[in-house]
């Protein structure tokens, strides 16, 4: 669990202007695939959303029964918690343009590409 | 089929898990494999989800094997409450911890996907879920709502894969639902990875009346009935019927049961129908059909026999108010309660439900004679074979439970004996035939006794009379001409009773007759012998006045001779022998 605040004024998108960005990575052992992810996940967030942005890391192998909570099936998957709505995004997260579409953080066009 | 329960019983290769749903585990020889998934596909609405959660059910219920219910599809409340009409309670044994409910909420369009992933989300889930209440059962419905909601195919073919060899491993017997394929039996072929055992169902519309089927596809390592069978989701679930699950080994009872009419309990051994047998009342419209089944209905229920009448074409308040006229008082036998009717129209569904609410009906009023008005009123509602296999399944429940049940069949007139009732005779053990006559103007109706097992009965027509006071059996007349009813039949006998007392006039004449002319020879008689008492007595009289005369003679000439007093010593010896001779002449 990373908690880092910084204030950046002049942010890019409009979509990523809320104050403190949730974010929770489900992941069931130290799989390659997890630390593909969350490797993954560490980089957008330092490039994106630099200093506004708290990542969980959810072990679902230590608790089995938080997998309901969020209706996880695929591993890893990225949920993003706030700002609303919800959004979840799966696959060790190395397709940076879909996760920047799924997180919102790329304007709609590029977004309708990436849901096909 | 029924040879599966004898040969797959040393099956301690493969072990079953029983499911608890009535007639499913006879067709598997004892339920599905256990520890193995089975699949079970059908199209929409055809009972795959009812399939499962009864399954699981019957475990935690009746068999004390806890299970989970993942669902793709339904949201733990909706599963609840629709199932709940079946008197499943999910909350109850969700409480009690042998059930566990997990929605599996799956939206394609929240979902992004950026590169590699695998379902052990899924598993970890599922396992947690598993392991929770130390479930034995397992229900996946339905699986496919993933390849909806998962964008890559191939991640999920090889999991789906991955998955069932894990619920193998885990030791779970599991049912997976998947929705039928247009060329395959699942639309996404997931019976390339469960192929233990397949479960078909199906949902048939045949002339606008829909009927469930149910067939087992396959089943790896055991015999089973490949063949189709109706099933049905009634208030308890669903049940298959096999029809060849029952045997013929009813037991049998000696009791008879009248018919309600005397004449006709005469005409079978004089004591009426066997208890527990099945009684066939064919008949062309109008013949009183329904009147003597009534009839039968009315004196089991006096009696105190519980009945239950079953109608497809006509209300209860229309027969009993029908057979007011005729004099049979049904309403009090109702209100008692111990007779019941139970009317629907055979279009309103299908055979299979028509059959499910009847079991359901008798299992629940236990009646001892069961009436089904007419049964060939279910022919629109299933074809010939179905109606059949219908009748043949429910005159084997009532013969097992030792229920007497008539079954009236209209025929059409002109054709006495259709084919199907020809196919239906062969189940029923008594078999009446209700016939019109016409004739001089007039419709009659006869009754006779087509069979009876297992009693001597009556081998003769007899006019069928309906009237205020109920029905009655009349000798028909057989003459010469052939067999005369009504009008023909009271004017024959009409002749025939003043030829028999034209008859007796003749006889009473001719007694009379005789009479006099014997009193007229006696009379003769009598005259004949005062004659001949009279000759007699004539006779005497004139054998006196000889002697008479004689005497005298004689005592003239011995007083004669005495006067002349010649040789008197002889004369008086010989004169008494000389005149003898002389007399005797």
């Amino acid at each position: 669990m990373k908690t880092r605040i910084v204030k950046r004024p002049g942010s890019g998108s409009p979509r990523g202007s809320a104050k403190l960005w949730q974010l929770r990575l489900y992941v069931a052992g130290q799989t390659p695939k997890s630390l593909t992810a969350f490797r993954n996940l560490k980089l957008i967030c330092e490039n994106h959303l630099k200093g506004r942005y708290r990542i969980e890391v959810i072990d679902l192998v230590d608790q089995p029964h938080l997998s309901k909570g969020d209706q996880i099936l695929a591993i890893p998957t990225l949920v993003r918690k706030l700002p609303q709505p919800m959004r979840k995004i799966i696959g060790d997260l190395s397709d940076t343009e879909r996760v920047l579409v799924g997180l919102d953080l790329r304007p709609a066009a590029v977004r309708g590409r990436g849901e096909l | 089929m029924k040879n599966n329960n004898t040969h797959s019983s040393p099956a301690a290769h493969l072990p079953k898990c029983p499911t608890g749903i009535h007639g499913l585990d006879e067709i598997t020889g004892g339920g599905l494999p256990r520890g193995r998934p089975t699949l079970v596909c059908g199209g929409a609405g055809c009972g795959k989800t009812l399939f499962a959660v009864e399954f699981l059910v019957r475990g935690a219920v009746q068999f004390g094997e806890p299970g989970v219910f993942m669902s793709f599809e339904e949201t733990d409340a909706e599963l609840k409450s629709n199932v709940a009409s079946l008197g499943f309670d999910l909350a109850g044994l969700v409480r009690l911890k042998k059930l566990v409910l997990d929605y599996v909420y799956l939206e394609r369009s929240e979902i992004q996907e950026t590169g590699e992933y695998d379902l052990e989300g899924l598993f970890v889930r599922l396992n947690h879920a598993i392991d929770s209440i130390g479930a034995r059962r397992v229900v996946l419905d339905t699986i496919e709502a993933l390849f909806a909601g998962l964008p890559n195919e191939a991640i999920l073919r090889a999991e789906l894969r991955r998955l069932f060899r894990w619920l193998k491993d885990k030791g779970v017997t599991a049912v997976i639902t998947a929705e039928r394929g247009r060329e395959q039996m699942t639309r996404h072929g997931l019976e390339e990875y469960v192929s233990d055992c397949v479960i078909l169902l199906d949902h048939r519309v045949h002339d606008q009346i829909a009927t469930r089927h149910l067939r087992v596809v396959k089943y790896r390592g055991a015999l089973h009935g490949t063949n189709e069978f109706p099933f049905l989701i009634g208030d308890e679930g669903l049940s298959v019927l096999p029809i060849t699950s029952l045997g013929l080994n009813h037991k049998v009872s000696n009791g008879r049961v009248s018919t309600g009419i005397p004449r006709l309990d005469a005409m079978l051994g004089g004591k009426g129908f066997f208890r527990g047998s099945s009684i066939l009342l064919t008949g062309t419209p109008g013949t009183g059909k329904t009147s003597v089944a009534a009839c039968f209905a009315q004196a089991a229920a006096r009696r105190g026999d519980r009945v239950l009448f079953f109608s497809f074409e006509e209300s209860p308040n229309q027969i009993i108010r029908n057979m007011h006229s005729i004099g049979l008082r049904l309403e009090p036998l109702v209100q008692r309660g111990v007779l019941r009717f139970h009317a629907a129209r055979p279009t309103l569904c299908g055979l299979e439900m028509h059959l499910a609410t009847m079991f359901r009906e008798i299992a629940a009023f236990q009646p001892a004679i069961v009436i089904v008005d007419p049964i060939t009123s279910l022919l629109t509602a299933g074809t010939d074979f179905e109606t059949k296999g219908m009748v043949t399944r429910l005159i084997d429940f009532l013969k097992g439970g030792q229920v007497t049940s008539l079954f009236t069949s209209l025929t059409q007139s002109g054709h006495a004996l259709q084919q199907s009732e020809i196919a239906m005779s062969s189940l029923m053990d008594s078999w009446l035939l209700l016939q019109d006559f016409e004739g001089n103007g007039e419709r009659n109706r006869v009754l006779y006794v087509l069979k009876a097992r297992g009693m001597a009965h009556s081998n003769q027509i007899r006019e069928f009379l309906i009237s205020n006071r109920g029905i009655d059996l009349v000798d028909a007349y057989i003459g010469p001409s052939g067999v005369l009813t009504g009008a023909a039949r009271v004017a024959q006998t009409a002749r025939e009773k003043a030829e028999a007392l034209a008859g007796q006039q003749e006889a009473a004449r001719r007694q009379r007759e005789l009479k006099g002319k014997r009193a007229a020879l006696e009379q003769q008689i009598a005259g004949l012998r005062s004659e001949h008492e009279a000759g007699a007595e004539e006779l005497r009289r004139i054998d006196e006045q000889v002697g008479m005369q004689i005497r005298l003679l004689t005592t003239e000439r011995t007083e004669l001779g005495r006067l002349r007093q010649a040789d008197a010593s002889r004369a008086a010896v010989r004169a008494p022998g000389k005149p003898k001779p002389k007399s005797r002449r």
